[in-house]
């Protein structure tokens, strides 16, 4: 088969895709070996699909991936839980039931609610150190503590009575007593009572 | 945007084999299994968007978009189908619908001198040079591959882009811009032809003097 150049450039791009009959493949590259001009089209055409499919020639700008995740997570409904989620919501359900039986069992000293969300429950504090509460206030302190702001309003009682008013320990003056998530036991102010005054 | 129903067979053996599985437990409520199937096909995405859109942010946005449209349709996915065909599809028709929104201000640089029908005349450069993929190194020449691809009309870029750069099938590219088979080929042979004509001179010539490369050396 004697082929025209026009016919070569036709088919020139279902030759690189190997998509002509080897009878037609063998018509171009004879017509090819004696035209100089379809061989730079030929030539050129490869050229022009080898570099561009490199994939440097695509550059994925720099930290597309997680912002393309970070919308999907916005587009995607919450979840209702999975496992996961069910057994943590059920340890933590755990937890709040043992603390509660924990707060049942020292009642006696034990505050019934923190009258201050910033207050922090006290331990050691002993039950008959003297202590001032501000009248409708939210914290007892040591008298004389000077972040007393409202000193019209004191009561002077004890810090027994004051925990169980609800009141929480000054976190400045009464510092040294404080533990986090702790509450004071009737063992523990005995104890901290005669470590603070042995007679 | 209605998403586009395909009915390819899954023949490539480049497919994850367990992307039905995937897609299904997807369906049934493991959302976060879609991250694991859009990730090979992400850089696809992006590039169909490009391809239509030639703006980076754009493109990026809407391959974004694309992407959570595919997430939400999920269910009208037919099993039959190639997820990535259909995901491209989704690609293409978010960034063909951006662009209509644009068109007022874009400007189309084509590079189409004669009609799609018509035959295609290659100029006549005498170099015939293999080029090296090293010379992609050169930034200038990246530039410059990129500037010629820009200049070329949507539907050549659209087809050139999907076919040579994302290495789609002739018939996969077809399905995802909603082309018939023979006018891929129409197009995608303009596109090679033209961009042929676009980088001789200088891939002959000034981008690669250079470099070394192996002259007259004729593949048959």
């Amino acid at each position: 088969m004697v082929m025209q150049c026009a016919e070569v450039w036709r088919e020139i791009s279902n030759y690189l895709d190997d998509q002509v009959d080897p009878g037609l493949r063998a018509a171009m590259e004879e017509h090819v070996r004696g035209c100089k001009h379809c061989t730079a089209v030929l030539i050129g055409t490869r050229n022009v699909v080898q570099l561009y499919g490199d994939e440097r020639m695509l550059e994925v700008p720099l930290g597309f991936s997680q912002r393309l995740h970070r919308r999907l997570e916005e587009g995607m409904p919450r979840r209702r839980g999975n496992a996961l989620g069910w057994m943590m919501a059920l340890g933590f359900a755990a937890l709040l039931l043992l603390s509660f039986e924990v707060g049942n069992s020292s009642q006696a000293f034990g505050p019934p609610g923190l009258r201050s969300e910033m207050a922090r429950s006290g331990i050691h504090i002993p039950a008959d150190l003297v202590v001032v509460a501000v009248g409708d206030g939210r914290i007892f302190h040591v008298p004389g503590c000077k972040f007393i702001h409202d000193k019209d309003k004191l009561q002077t009682m004890t810090a027994g009575e004051a925990l169980r008013a609800g009141y929480a320990p000054c976190v400045r003056c009464l510092k040294k007593y404080l533990s986090e998530r702790k509450s004071i036991g009737p063992m523990e102010a005995e104890s901290a009572r005669l470590e603070q005054d042995p007679d | 945007m209605g998403m586009p129903e395909t009915t390819a067979s899954l023949e490539n053996a480049g497919e994850p084999w367990n992307e039905e599985a995937l897609i299904r437990r997807i369906r049934q409520g493991e959302h976060e299994l879609f991250y694991e199937l859009i990730r090979p096909y992400e850089r696809r995405v992006y590039a169909a968007t490009l391809a239509i859109l030639r703006n980076e942010a754009d493109a990026e946005d809407a391959a974004q978009e694309a992407v959570l449209k595919a997430f939400k349709h999920i269910r009208q996915f037919r099993a039959e189908a190639r997820f990535s065909t259909w995901l491209i599809q989704i690609a293409v028709n978010e960034a063909r619908m951006r662009r209509r929104k644009q068109q007022a201000v874009v400007m189309e640089p084509m590079v189409d001198p004669q009609d799609e029908e018509g035959q295609y005349t290659p100029r006549d450069f005498a170099d015939w040079r293999e080029i090296p993929s090293e010379t992609l190194e050169r930034a200038e020449v990246r530039q410059k591959l990129a500037e010629a691809l820009n200049s070329l009309g949507q539907k050549y870029r659209e087809v050139f882009i999907l076919r040579d750069m994302q290495q789609l099938s002739i018939e996969d590219t077809a399905k995802a811009l909603g082309i018939s088979v023979p006018s891929v080929k129409t197009r995608l042979l303009r596109a090679r032809l033209m961009l042929r004509d676009l980088l001789a001179p200088g891939l002959g010539g000034n981008w690669s003097k250079a470099l070394s490369f192996a002259k007259g050396n004729k593949p048959w």
